[in-house]
């Protein structure tokens, strides 16, 4: 995994109060899915998944609709429970995970404008309460230069288009500075131009040894840019290198095991022995 | 009659005009950001179920103390707080959003507090609850007034940038921090404190007009959260010194005057508010280059 990693120091742009991966802790488990099952009034989203995420890992998850990979992502924020298993990601603080929700929740009519939305990346520096100082304001200047929002300071976030908004977003994450970026469905419904410029962004997090989950729909695009992709259909159906895991066989798989929501489904009882892995 | 007996000459004349005046202008200082955070929020609505469910607390305070400042205030702040933090509970721990389980409590307190009113004490009394005697303030009320105000507005400092960012992206907000929940909380709890101050004077159901009107005008005439919270303080302001000359000059009670000329500012607002007024909308300008 650590293959295309080299312990250089050409991206120490970085931060000092960071703690960047070091040498040793490439590699390692960042995240990891203990038997996980997470699911909505009983009923499993996603079924029985286990694995491990090592840090710097750049993973597509892929999956029909409905197949449990939103529901992943939030379940890793903590905002779906598990109904069984769990999810390890004790070696990072709450404020090393960044997430960019599908649909974020920007209310879009509230009157503040892009550099203030921005500017609420720097959460962790700030808190509640700690000011913005010089350097952080030169940081939200590069920010929003690097999603090409230069000069866009003082618009109305209501004036944005869609583009511009997921571009706005984007410099949010930048300033979020975390080691594990959750992305869920980020490049849907943007222009070629927007989708280029983003996913930079996306390879440039994977060249600064973070990790980088992303729900991702257009298989083309992940077979180009992500090394490593989850198949999901509820259970796990492949996860490994992306060339391997998007093949038809398990995509047709996937189709087939994405079946609708039973209200008489019986207890889910694990057989012993078969989980081992 | 000329400007000074039409302006001046009530207030320099009269000490219960001046009472009214500085409460008034407390009032201003707290409901402006409250009511337009509320309006933000999307809880219009709530201030005006908060001012119902205050209602048996004030009624309870009246009953065992007659018109007694302090058991009123104590009997609103603990009926209001019930209210918040039960409907805020049920919220949270069962599938009901926040407006239904509010609906609920506040309409068991509502008539919870009408039958309390009614058990004694005669319909001038209900009156007062209701409307309010902004022409009586004594010192002990005036000061109640402002120091909820100066509480107000330092919590509000506090807790701007939570309050503000769980308005704009409450998704974000939970992703980083769990400040959201309590930051809910607080906020209602300064809904209810403010609304308490402004029942002594203007009655529990128009104590909510003074924090929403000036609010909701204050949205047509700023595009900037800042300038829109200094400019509901303004209005509201503004229209208790207008309401209190109406109601002198006109006899009328000086409660609904207030509301009434807030009101009509918002009217005007509508019709011809610059930010997405009517008359703005109906004949904008020729369209730009770019």
């Amino acid at each position: 995994m650590s293959a295309h990693h080299h312990p250089t120091h050409e991206h120490d742009h970085a931060h000092a109060h960071l703690a960047r991966p070091t040498a040793e802790d490439r590699g390692a488990t960042v995240l990891a899915f203990r038997d996980l099952t997470l699911g909505y009034d009983r009923h499993p989203a996603v079924h029985h998944l286990h694995g491990n995420v090592p840090e710097g890992e750049l993973l597509a998850i892929c999956g029909p609709n409905g197949a449990g990979k939103s529901t992943l992502l939030k379940g890793v924020m903590g905002a779906v429970r598990p109904l069984a298993g769990g999810i390890d990601l004790t070696r990072l603080p709450r404020q090393e995970v960044a997430y960019l929700p599908q649909a974020a929740e920007v209310d879009r009519t509230f009157p503040i404008d892009v550099y203030d939305l921005v500017a609420t990346g720097l959460w962790r520096r700030t808190g509640l309460f700690g000011g913005v100082g010089r350097a952080d304001r030169a940081r939200i200047g590069e920010a929003l230069a690097s999603v090409g929002l230069a000069g866009f300071e003082g618009r109305p976030i209501g004036t944005l288009s869609g583009g511009q908004m997921q571009r706005a977003l984007f410099a949010r994450l930048l300033l979020q500075d975390a080691r594990l970026i959750l992305l869920d469905e980020p490049f849907t419904a943007l222009d070629a131009g927007t989708v280029a410029d983003l996913l930079a962004l996306v390879r440039r997090w994977h060249g600064e040894g973070r990790t980088v989950l992303a729900v991702l729909h257009d298989f083309e695009l992940v077979r180009r840019h992500f090394p490593r992709t989850l198949l999901l259909a509820r259970s796990p159906v492949a996860w490994g290198p992306t060339e391997e895991v998007l093949v038809d066989d398990n995509l047709n798989r996937a189709r087939r095991m994405c079946e609708a929501w039973d209200e008489g489904a019986a207890v889910c009882a694990p057989i012993v022995g078969e989980r081992a892995a | 009659m000329n400007l000074y007996e039409l302006f001046i000459a009530p207030f320099a004349e009269f000490d219960f005009m001046r009472r009214a005046l500085v409460g008034v202008f407390a009032l201003a200082v707290g409901a402006g950001p409250v009511g337009v955070l509320l309006m933000l929020r999307r809880m219009s609505l709530t201030g005006d179920a908060m001012a119902h469910a205050i209602l048996p607390g004030a009624a309870l305070g009246f009953l065992a103390a007659g018109l007694n400042l302090f058991a009123m205030t104590i009997g609103g702040l603990v009926a209001g707080f019930t209210v918040a933090l039960g409907a805020g509970a049920v919220a949270r721990a069962t599938q009901m959003k926040e407006d239904a389980a509010l609906a609920a409590f506040y309409l068991v307190s509502l008539a919870l507090g009408v039958l309390l009113v009614s058990l004694r004490g005669s319909n001038v009394d209900l009156l007062h609850v209701l409307f309010g005697t902004v022409l009586a303030l004594d010192d002990a009320t005036l000061l109640l007034i402002v120091g909820i105000s100066s509480v107000s507005l330092l919590v509000l400092a506090v807790l701007w940038r939570p309050l503000v960012l769980e308005c704009v992206d409450p998704g974000f907000l939970r992703s980083v921090s769990r400040a959201g929940a309590p930051t809910h909380l607080v906020f209602l709890m300064l809904v209810v404190l403010n609304l308490v101050g402004g029942f002594h004077a203007l009655g529990t159901l128009l104590a909510v007009g003074l924090m929403m009107l000036p609010a909701a005008t204050a949205r047509f005439w700023a595009r900037d959260l800042n300038v829109m919270v200094l400019l509901a303080s303004l209005i509201a302001a503004a229209a208790g010194v207008a309401g209190l000359l109406v109601s002198y000059h006109l006899g009328a009670p000086s409660g609904p005057a207030i509301i009434l000329v807030a009101g009509a500012g918002y009217a005007v607002s509508v019709l011809i508010g610059p930010v997405g007024g009517l008359l703005p909308r109906l004949m904008p300008g020729r369209h730009l280059e770019a």
